[in-house]
């Protein structure tokens, strides 16, 4: 055990391993590790970001879901409501017309029963003449008698 | 074992061992040990060359094998920093206790070469003295606790100011009154006597006592057959033991070198 110079060139070499790594090794590991730390943590909160915005997105597309599916369902109603109006009017309209057509056919029947009266009394009142000249043969005057049988024409 | 023929007694065998590949006056200050000073500085060339090597190519993105072992040992260090040293460690103190971990644990690791294989090489080389492990010359752990003492009056004097650190020298950690100042300067005396002797000695002690025992293992397996069988088991024993003891004093150095480095920025 003596101490001696080698001692002092130790120490040198120990002095310039410390600079060297001071100045040359420490530097690039600690940027590299570092800058590779930085980059992690960014990553992450990247990711943490998406995962809230993808939350979002999800939120907003059921609440856009839902909203359609209500106006989908609010469409429906509306038109099952239209549905059965037109069905109403249609109905309607068909009584109306159905009615006027019964109605138009009523007065024509009456029309026509009138026009077959008519012509029954003409009928019969000619017929009643005719039978009268039979029986009375000449004893009556037509033209005497004719005003008396339209009158009694008429009121058959 | 291969020494027995030239070495005559255990004891030269252990001397032989021990005995570092001076240059210079011998038992003077200015003697050198060689095989020291090339096997620390190699090592250090070479793990520090490898590492920037991958420091220079980090990548943010996926890293490379050799980048993912780097950045192990370097989030290893980095936070053992964190949790002592509360200022900005990254210019100073983590890259060098970074430093300190790799080179103090590839200088242990020499200790896990074979010393007879080791010595027969080195033989062949035409080097007769040759001491692999640098740690256990005492000179490598005073130089580096050295180094860390006078960084730590270096730090402590530039955060406090030559007067805070001079005040504090006399007035912690028993109190400002007057009476108490000479207490206080003994027993900051003494602790700052005692930081860089425990730090180098503890690292020395351990190194040195590894490498005595396999030189022992070593004597015990030339005496014959059961020598050779229990020196054999009980070297790969300790070999395993070793390393353990090789990468605990490399972190404990490390460790106190930045606690040291730590309380020399804190004020009382």
């Amino acid at each position: 055990m003596n101490i001696n110079f080698t001692l002092i060139a130790q120490a040198i070499a120990f002095a310039i391993l410390i600079w060297f790594t001071v100045k040359f090794v420490w530097p690039p590991l600690l940027g590299a590790i570092e800058k590779r730390q930085k980059e992690i943590a960014d990553g992450l909160a990247a990711a943490q970001e998406g995962k809230a915005s993808l939350e979002v997105a999800e939120k907003k597309s059921t609440q856009s879901l839902s909203e359609a599916k209500q106006k989908a369902a609010g469409i429906i109603s509306q038109a099952e409501k239209r549905a059965s109006e037109i069905l109403e009017d249609a109905k309607n309209q068909a009584k109306e017309e159905g009615d006027r057509i019964i109605l138009g056919a009523k007065a024509e029947i009456d029309q026509e029963v009138n026009r077959a009266k008519e012509s029954l009394r003409l009928q019969v009142s000619s017929l009643a003449i005719a039978g009268a000249e039979k029986i009375l043969l000449k004893e009556i005057d037509k033209k005497a008698h004719s005003d008396m049988l339209n009158k009694l024409a008429k009121e058959l | 074992m291969e020494q027995e023929g030239t070495l005559s007694s255990p004891s030269q065998y252990i001397e032989h061992h021990l005995s570092f590949n001076t240059q210079g006056a011998e038992a003077s200050f200015w003697t050198i040990h060689i095989d020291t000073l090339v096997m620390s500085v190699i090592l250090g060339l070479i793990t520090m060359g490898l590492i920037w090597m991958v420091a220079k190519k980090a990548t943010a993105g996926v890293p490379s094998k050799g980048q993912a072992f780097v950045e192990l040992l370097f989030n290893f260090i980095d936070d053992q920093v964190k949790n002592i040293f509360h200022g900005d460690r990254h210019a100073f103190i983590a890259p060098a206790a970074m430093t300190v971990f790799v080179w103090v644990l590839v200088m242990n690791a020499m200790d896990f070469l074979p010393v007879d294989i080791m010595a027969s090489i080195y033989s062949l080389l035409g080097i007769h003295t040759w001491r692999s492990v640098p740690t256990s010359d005492v000179n490598t752990t005073f130089a580096l606790a050295l180094a860390v003492w006078f960084l730590m009056i270096y730090f402590g004097i530039r955060v406090k100011g030559l007067r805070g650190w001079l005040h504090e020298l006399y007035t912690a950690p028993f109190g400002t009154k007057i009476w108490v100042w000479p207490f206080n300067f003994l027993f900051n005396l003494i602790e700052y006597v005692s930081k860089p002797l425990s730090h180098s000695l503890r690292l020395f002690g351990n190194m040195y006592a590894g490498e005595v025992i396999f030189l022992l293992l070593g004597l015990w397996a030339a005496t014959g057959v059961s020598g050779l069988v229990f020196g054999a088991i009980l070297g790969a024993g300790w070999s395993i033991f070793h390393i353990l003891i090789v990468v605990l004093q490399a972190f404990i150095f490390m460790m106190l070198t930045v606690v040291y480095l730590a309380m020399a920025h804190e004020s009382h």
